[in-house]
């Protein structure tokens, strides 16, 4: 691992930003010799306000949705111009551009087989414009525009498996990570980078001021996602799941669900205890699905 | 004199866009395409092509693609039409903005609804705003040539700006005609390898595309807008230069033809020229005294150019296949009046809107357009915007 901190300090983003400490180790992972792309969303806002730039690698904004096309594009030019070498070009983006605006192009890049690496940062909302739901928005959050209410509680849909989509794309490695794992994040960066050809890390991120929680909190609430067998941590290779983080001594969901404003409607009257349980029900789902036991 | 073939169109610009050597081309093959992508995608095959081709999911993502190729220093090149070009719309802006030397052929086709394949201009006119340079062709040869002039205006360091070289579709993309095929060894000369002076390298990392505030946006614009105005005279000295090493010339960002004692000058762009050369040239036969302002450049737009030959003119006729809805007229109409106006000159204008959705225009529809000019010069009438070839009976 590198000692040289390849994001700069003194950037914009909150105290305890998850996107700022997950691509910090993503560039850990990578080291210098790369080329980046990220899509519109708070890492690109906070990092870059002209002239100001955090990045010390070769770094790219071009839009919300094309971040998978700039990356094919990017790698096609390094190949054609004879200066691939060992340069990685990675894509670090939202969960927004990635699930939803940016599916498309991704799909494409993937398809295709381009040798990217691609990083999702998982918040689980559109946190750079308000806190909106996207498609990693878990069932029963509230968000601005799934917000709770007399006859709703929250976020009425799945969280998309984007995992599972890009390892039917035919990815040969495709991960789930967390924050508050770092050496495993970065090992998964790591191997990501390593394995060639379009390559998916998405990392569990918690967002202090869209999830509602203090931050210095950040590390803790990412551990309870995973021990509570919410955030299941896994890679595939071959459309196969090769290797999971087990946990010992699960945790009821509800001690994740407590520490965070985007669930303190399910706590505030006696039919919340229903949908809490109904969480539970997904979290024991995903301990027996992927072996967390 | 140089071996001519007999080739499409679309052939011909695909042979150009492969001796200007780009390091990436990408396109969709459909929404629609012409057989530009095919003939690119054939070269690539017979390994031919010196670069690397994408087969992408969409025009969006073609686009993109070249962005970030862009961005890593590479010549890059993509073909469309109408919806495709439309659905680039948002990356346009961005490849402007970011100051990428893209070149792309729009084989201009009309706009959905209702669904048309034909040609007219409204796709490309759609696009003005984006910051791309926009010339546009009037027959195989010049598409063709315009290419290679393309990357050498948009590459040119005080331009940095991308180009859209715009032929008409079917009329030329379709159309079998005898041409030159550039020749590599002159357009390795014509055109040496792009050398841009910022690109994103792992030895000296740059950000691109930064967060632009109020405190900086406007700066940004402003030099956009400077580096168009810089390309009126770069797109003049890179006509005269192909001409010297190819020995073909049509004018730089405008071409005349029978100007010198024109009292009806009907201003156009693209393949309509041809069908006006012929028509005026029978019109003066019954001493009717027009000539033909071709618009080679539309963005940037020849406002010194235009006024000058306004100020010699009894009427101008400006004919457009596109229409700004909600103004009655077409873009071109309006480009002129309004450069006419700022500079205080009163010759009248007269706005043609024709030739939509692929509709043919005939030699009788650009007579009953030169006579009613001819009429409005006689009563004095200042302005009319008319659709010419109006069929009154399907209302």
């Amino acid at each position: 691992m590198s000692n040289e901190n390849l994001l700069a300090p003194g950037h914009r983003g909150c105290a305890g930003c998850c996107d700022a400490i997950a691509a910090k180790f993503v560039l850990e992972a990578i080291g210098s010799d790369c080329v980046v792309c990220s899509p519109t969303g708070c890492l690109e806002v906070f990092t870059t306000p002209y002239p100001e730039s955090s990045w010390k690698v070769p770094w790219i904004h071009s839009l919300f949705d094309n971040a998978g096309a700039i990356a094919a594009g990017m790698e096609t030019a390094l190949k054609a111009m004879g200066k691939k070498g060992d340069t990685k070009v990675v894509v670090i983006a939202g969960d927004g551009a990635t699930f939803d605006i940016g599916l498309q192009c991704i799909s494409g890049a993937f398809e295709r087989g381009h040798d990217i690496v691609y990083i999702c940062i998982d918040n689980e909302a559109y946190m750079n414009t308000g806190v909106q739901r996207s498609a990693a928005t878990p069932m029963f959050a509230s968000t601005t525009t799934s917000p709770s209410g007399s006859v709703s509680y929250g976020n009425p849909t799945l969280k998309k498996d984007m995992p599972a989509i890009l390892a039917a794309h035919g990815s040969p490695y495709v991960a789930t990570a967390s924050i508050s794992y770092a050496p495993d994040f970065i090992r998964k960066v790591k191997k990501a980078a390593s394995t060639g050809g379009p390559t998916y890390v998405q990392v569990h991120a918690p967002c202090c001021t869209g999830w509602g929680f203090d931050g210095s909190k950040t590390i803790e609430i990412g551990r309870l996602a995973v021990e509570t067998a919410l955030m299941p941590l896994y890679e595939m290779e071959g459309r196969e799941i090769t290797r999971v983080k087990k946990i010992k001594n699960r945790k009821p969901v509800d001690e994740y669900l407590r520490m965070q404003k985007r669930f303190s409607h399910l706590f505030s009257d006696a039919s919340g205890k229903e949908v809490i349980k109904k969480i539970q029900g997904m979290a024991d789902w995903n301990a027996k699905h992927y072996g967390l036991e | 004199m140089k071996k001519m073939k007999v080739v499409e169109g679309a052939y011909a610009v695909a042979h150009a866009a492969k001796v200007c050597k780009p390091h990436v081309i990408c396109a969709y093959p459909i929404t629609p395409q012409t057989h530009i992508a095919e003939c690119l995608s054939q070269f690539k095959a017979d390994g031919e092509l010196t670069g690397e081709s994408i087969n992408v999911e969409s025009e969006f993502a073609a686009l993109s693609c070249l962005i970030g190729a862009s961005a890593i220093g590479a010549r890059t090149y993509s073909a469309t039409s109408s919806q495709g070009l439309a659905m680039m719309h948002e990356a346009l802006f961005n490849a402007s903005g970011m100051r990428f030397p893209i070149v792309i052929t729009v084989v201009n086709r009309a706009m959905s609804a209702p669904i048309n394949i034909w040609n007219d201009h409204q796709d490309s006119i759609s696009q003005r705003d984006t910051g791309w340079i926009q010339l546009y062709a009037e027959n195989v040869q010049e598409a063709a040539d315009m290419t290679a002039q393309a990357y050498k205006i948009a590459e040119n360091k005080n331009v940095l700006m991308p180009a859209m070289v715009c032929m008409d579709g079917f009329i030329l993309s379709h159309v079998f005609e005898p041409v030159v095929l550039l020749e590599q060894d002159i357009t390795d000369d014509f055109l040496p390898p792009y050398d841009p002076e910022y690109y994103l390298d792992p030895k000296n990392p740059m950000t691109f595309g930064a967060l632009g505030d109020p405190s900086v946006y406007t700066e940004y614009r402003y030099l956009q807008d400077k580096a168009m105005e810089n390309a009126l005279e770069v797109i003049e000295k890179t006509s005269m230069e192909f001409n010297d090493m190819y020995g073909r010339y049509y004018g730089g960002l405008i071409d005349g033809y029978r100007l010198d004692d024109a009292e009806i000058v009907i201003a156009a762009m693209g393949s309509i020229i041809g069908t006006l050369k012929d028509t005026v040239d029978e019109l003066r036969t019954e001493g009717i005294i027009a000539g033909i302002l071709k618009i080679r450049s539309f963005r940037p737009f020849p406002k010194k150019e235009v006024r000058r030959i306004a100020k010699g003119a009894g009427i101008i006729v400006a004919i457009d296949k596109n229409i700004s809805l909600g103004t009655g007229e077409g873009a071109l109409c309006t480009e002129i009046k309004a450069c006419l106006h700022s500079a205080g000159i009163d010759t009248p204008v007269f706005g043609s809107m024709l030739g939509h959705g692929g509709r043919d225009v005939s030699k009788e529809v650009i007579e009953k357009l030169v006579y009613r000019a001819g009429d409005m010069m006689k009563h004095g009438l200042k302005e009319e915007n008319e659709f010419t070839d109006l069929r009154r009976e399907l209302l």
